[in-house]
């Protein structure tokens, strides 16, 4: 229990100040296709520099730590329990310490629990497998910014003129990023769910940012859709920041699921350039540290 | 680009010079203050700082107390547009130049920083290191206990606070241009 609070810590503090390798190497190619002398060359600047100096000083990239979404996949038998207690127990710690911000409010009073703990938060989703060896760890820490620009449709849509298909889906998550402008801390990535009920749908849009930005999707028309939709959100001009500019997007990410013959819907979850998305392998206790993901 | 260097108090004229695109370094004191002191202000409250010709900044910094003194450990804006039903208001009553945050807002502020000679100057979301590193000290807080230490009246020292003038005290919004060339840019693409 005792090594197994620590490593989550580790994980909760890499998580907070260093961002993962395929972000950063997307953010990096964005800089370098920005027009010079421009503000929104000035703003990749300031975020790369601000990669650079949370990682140095081991400190938070970006002050709101969001929601703390712990995604654990563990051979059949595991102790959900154990897990969660030792968990909240990280968190506390780092809170403590400054890796995370005071982010657990209680919606009726106001009142902050100083810890992140509280009813909702963390968050857990806990899956199994009879085959898997250790505990799979992934963390992702969502800021309440990017947070509230995500948005859920039902098609069909005669607002943006969204039928129920490919097409239709197109134009759904390319509105999404239309409304969101630079509001959700761009250039971001989008994780989109076809299908599923209302909290299904979001729950798995989130999943879907577990997938690095360099992978592919296992079905080709949603690989080629993936693509598309950020070249052409690319084009929007809104820019880092919304300050106008070539890098709206840095990925884009779209996973199905079934639906209800009634229902339609198509969520978008938005990530922040800030994406902090980490994870470990630990042993099937939790003791010892197998592997670093990401 | 130009880049103008900013030392609060700041004066109407020197807000009134400013333009959309212009790139700033504020030093000087800084307030923060976000989503609990809007509603606060809005619904009749009023606060023990004064902030005359001051600089409001929407922010929950992260702080921690280092052997009785607090110390920043991150620092950057929050969205600003949950402020807009109140921001206007709250520029009067305090009589604010400046409010940094992220994101933009609307026509009710803009109109706002016509009236009362105010800008809003857009920090790099998410930059909370960057920025960070830009206060240099913690001076003071207020309403900690009522709001909790996101929500709370921080007063920092800062020197060369980086910031983009996306509405100036003249009715210019970069977000509303960019809103509308980007939808412009969209309908074609569709």
């Amino acid at each position: 229990m005792a090594g197994l609070k620590d490593n989550l810590l580790e994980l909760i503090r890499r998580t907070s100040a260093e961002m993962p390798d395929d972000v950063n190497r997307v953010l990096i190619d964005a800089l370098k296709a920005e027009e010079q002398r421009t503000t929104a060359e000035f703003a990749l600047k300031t975020i790369h520099a601000n990669i650079e100096l949370a990682k140095k000083k081991s400190q938070p990239i970006c002050q709101d730590t969001g929601s703390i979404l712990f995604y654990v996949h563990g051979p059949v038998g595991g102790d959900q329990l154990t897990f969660e207690e030792a968990a909240r127990e990280a968190v506390a710690e780092a809170t403590k310490r400054g890796f995370l911000r005071q982010n657990s409010v209680d919606s009726l009073t106001g009142k902050n629990s100083g810890t992140n703990l509280g009813p909702g938060t963390p968050v857990f989703h806990f899956t199994q497998a009879r085959d898997a060896a250790g505990l799979d760890v992934r963390l992702i820490l969502k800021g309440g910014g990017c947070e509230n620009v995500g948005v859920q449709y039902s098609l069909p849509d005669s607002r943006i003129g969204a039928d129920r298909d490919l097409k239709g889906c197109r134009r759904a998550i390319l509105d999404a990023v239309l409304q969101a402008q630079g509001k959700g801390c761009g250039p971001g990535v989008l994780g989109v769910c076809i299908g599923g009920d209302r909290a299904t749908s979001y729950a798995f849009s989130k999943e879907q940012l577990l997938r690095t930005l360099d992978d592919h999707n296992p079905s080709p028309e949603l690989d080629a859709l993936e693509h598309e939709i950020v070249a052409t959100a690319n084009q929007l001009g809104i820019g880092p920041m919304g300050f106008g500019g070539r890098t709206t997007l840095l990925g884009c990410k779209i996973g199905v699921v079934n639906r209800l013959p009634a229902s339609y819907f198509v969520s978008v979850s938005y990530m922040c350039w800030a994406f902090r998305r980490r994870g470990v392998v630990l042993s099937a206790d939790g003791g010892r540290i197998e592997k670093w993901l990401y | 680009m130009m880049l103008m260097e900013l030392q609060t108090p700041i004066s109407e004229d020197v807000i009134r010079s400013l333009h959309v695109g212009d790139l700033v370094e504020i030093t000087g004191i800084v307030h923060t203050g976000r989503d609990a002191v809007h509603k606060f202000l809005h619904d009749g409250g009023s606060l023990p700082v004064d902030m005359r010709g001051g600089v409001l900044y929407h922010c929950g910094p992260v702080m921690v107390k280092e052997d009785g003194q607090w110390v920043c450990k991150a620092a950057g804006p929050t969205t600003s547009i949950r402020e807009e039903p109140y921001q206007a208001e709250v520029i009067q009553k305090l009589g604010l130049r400046v409010v940094i945050g992220k994101g933009g807002m609307g026509d009710k502020t803009s109109a706002g920083c016509k009236e009362f000679g105010c800008v809003y100057l857009h920090a790099v979301g998410g930059a909370a290191q960057v920025l960070a590193e830009c206060i240099k000290k913690v001076r003071g807080v207020s309403m900690l206990e009522e709001f909790g230490s996101p929500e709370a009246v921080w007063e920092l020292e800062v020197e060369k606070f980086p910031c983009v003038v996306t509405m100036d005290s003249h009715g210019g919004s970069l977000h509303k241009e960019v809103l509308a060339l980007s939808k412009e840019a969209l309908a074609k693409l569709l």
